[in-house]
């Protein structure tokens, strides 16, 4: 099952990249560098869909104390933090030459690092308590209160950023994006989620390990 | 309201928190005009921030310091085993930092209006309506993670740590409402920070209730 999964993985970031590179068309505006969104949007959609799964994850634990959702919760959160990671800095190699500079205050932007910072202090917070049924119970807390707070990080700094100054390469309203572009998106989300899952699982079966050799 | 009761009865006391915050406050202003100069127009432009954080700061040593009391004391097990629901003790720590820190803002308020020279007279109602909306929901949060980091080693640091990057939208939120109303502006053109800010108020104090029974746990 494990096996099948990781060969899936493979097969389907296999596929992405192929399509990424040698079916979807060059950009003609951006160029090549285009092609990192290939990367980019699926990261930032994993990593939303891992902190979803934490907040869950984290629900389910406090009202049924099972250790299983507790794992499930921690490796969701390593896993989301990563991926949000990796959305920082894809979207910063995209940046420099299309904006001209590593880093702006975009909305977006901002966002994810915002949610970057929170899940650290949330992976901080699991590091530093020893009691493991105190950790996992503050985590959970953590884990709810955090993603209570995406909308309101969204929100916020939407209108911080787009009421001084509209949207200029971002303009809202969905882009005319060709079929070609849209479907090789489609198979990297897809190679992207069961990246997730791959990692997701193999993270909560060390973490499972590790609590069995401790006991 | 045993709790609030308390613990104000406590801090009236001793005064020992709100002595040092107002000390700190002072301090802050100080260190602002050393860090920025004295060009009172470039710092006019920064004020909403500099304001900010100011309550920030001096809200992350008065949360911070919830539960010291309990700590200290060993008083701890007191408060797990109090009778009643758990999330009393919630909003009666949360009433006191909220008592708190609306406080020592309104005293921070008067040492920016001093220093800045600021007339604040005409903007005190819209302002007194970002503040007290901004301050729930640092409070609200801020308790819960202050229970959650009392027992925890490196609580100094984990506690701003966690604090902070949740605190984001409702630093962003405050900082342009304050802005605007410094500028006279009514509080009708801020009224989307001010949504935001009442629905963060609703969403953490529910979260905050709802979860401290399982912070106060064992």
């Amino acid at each position: 099952m494990k096996r099948l999964l990781g060969f899936l993985t493979v097969l389907g970031l296999a596929a992405g990249l192929g399509m990424g590179f040698g079916v979807a068309p060059r950009e003609a505006t951006q160029g090549n560098v285009q092609r990192i969104m290939y990367l980019h949007v699926p990261s930032v959609w994993v990593a939303y869909l891992a902190f979803v799964v934490v907040l869950v994850a984290s629900i389910v634990y406090l009202a049924r104390r099972s250790e299983a959702a507790d794992r499930l919760a921690h490796a969701s959160a390593e896993v989301g933090v990563l991926f949000t990671g990796l959305t920082i800095a894809t979207g910063s190699i995209w940046g420099k030459p299309t904006w001209g500079t590593w880093w702006t205050w975009d909305a977006r932007l901002t966002s994810v690092s915002i949610l970057f910072v929170m899940y650290l202090g949330y992976l901080l917070l699991r590091g530093m308590i020893d009691d493991r049924e105190r950790g996992a119970r503050f985590a959970a807390v953590l884990g709810i209160v955090a993603a209570f707070n995406i909308p309101l990080v969204h929100f916020s700094v939407l209108w911080w950023r787009t009421l001084h100054q509209p949207p200029t390469l971002m303009a809202p309203g969905p882009a005319p994006v060709p079929g070609i572009i849209k479907a090789a998106l489609y198979v990297n989300f897809v190679a992207f989620t069961l990246l997730y899952s791959y990692f997701l699982t193999r993270r909560v079966r060390v973490l499972r390990l590790e609590a069995e050799a401790e006991a | 309201m045993v709790v609030v009761w308390k613990d104000l009865l406590v801090e009236r006391r001793s005064k020992e928190t709100l002595n040092a915050l107002f000390f700190f406050g002072l301090l802050l202003l100080f260190v602002f005009q050393f860090a920025l100069g004295p060009d009172r127009e470039r710092l006019a432009g920064t004020l909403p921030g500099l304001l900010w954080l100011g309550f920030i700061l001096s809200g992350l040593l008065g949360l911070g310091r919830t539960f010291v009391a309990e700590r200290e004391n060993d008083c701890w097990e007191g408060l797990l085993l109090a009778p009643g629901d758990k999330s009393a003790i919630y909003v009666g720590k949360l009433a006191g930092n909220l008592l708190l820190m609306l406080v020592i803002e309104a005293i921070l308020l008067a040492l920016f209006g001093f220093f800045f020279n600021l007339d604040l007279a005409g903007v005190l109602p819209g302002l007194a309506v970002v503040i007290a909306l901004g301050t729930v929901a640092l409070a609200a949060v801020g308790t819960l993670f202050a229970a959650m980091t009392a027992q925890v080693r490196a609580r100094e640091l984990l506690f701003p740590v966690l604090l902070l990057p949740v605190e984001a939208p409702v630093l962003l939120a405050t900082v342009k409402a304050t802005e605007a109303v410094l500028l006279g502006e009514t509080l009708g053109s801020v009224a989307h920070w001010l949504k935001l800010l009442a629905a963060a108020d609703v969403v953490y104090v529910a979260v905050g209730v709802l979860t401290f029974d399982f912070v106060l746990e064992a």
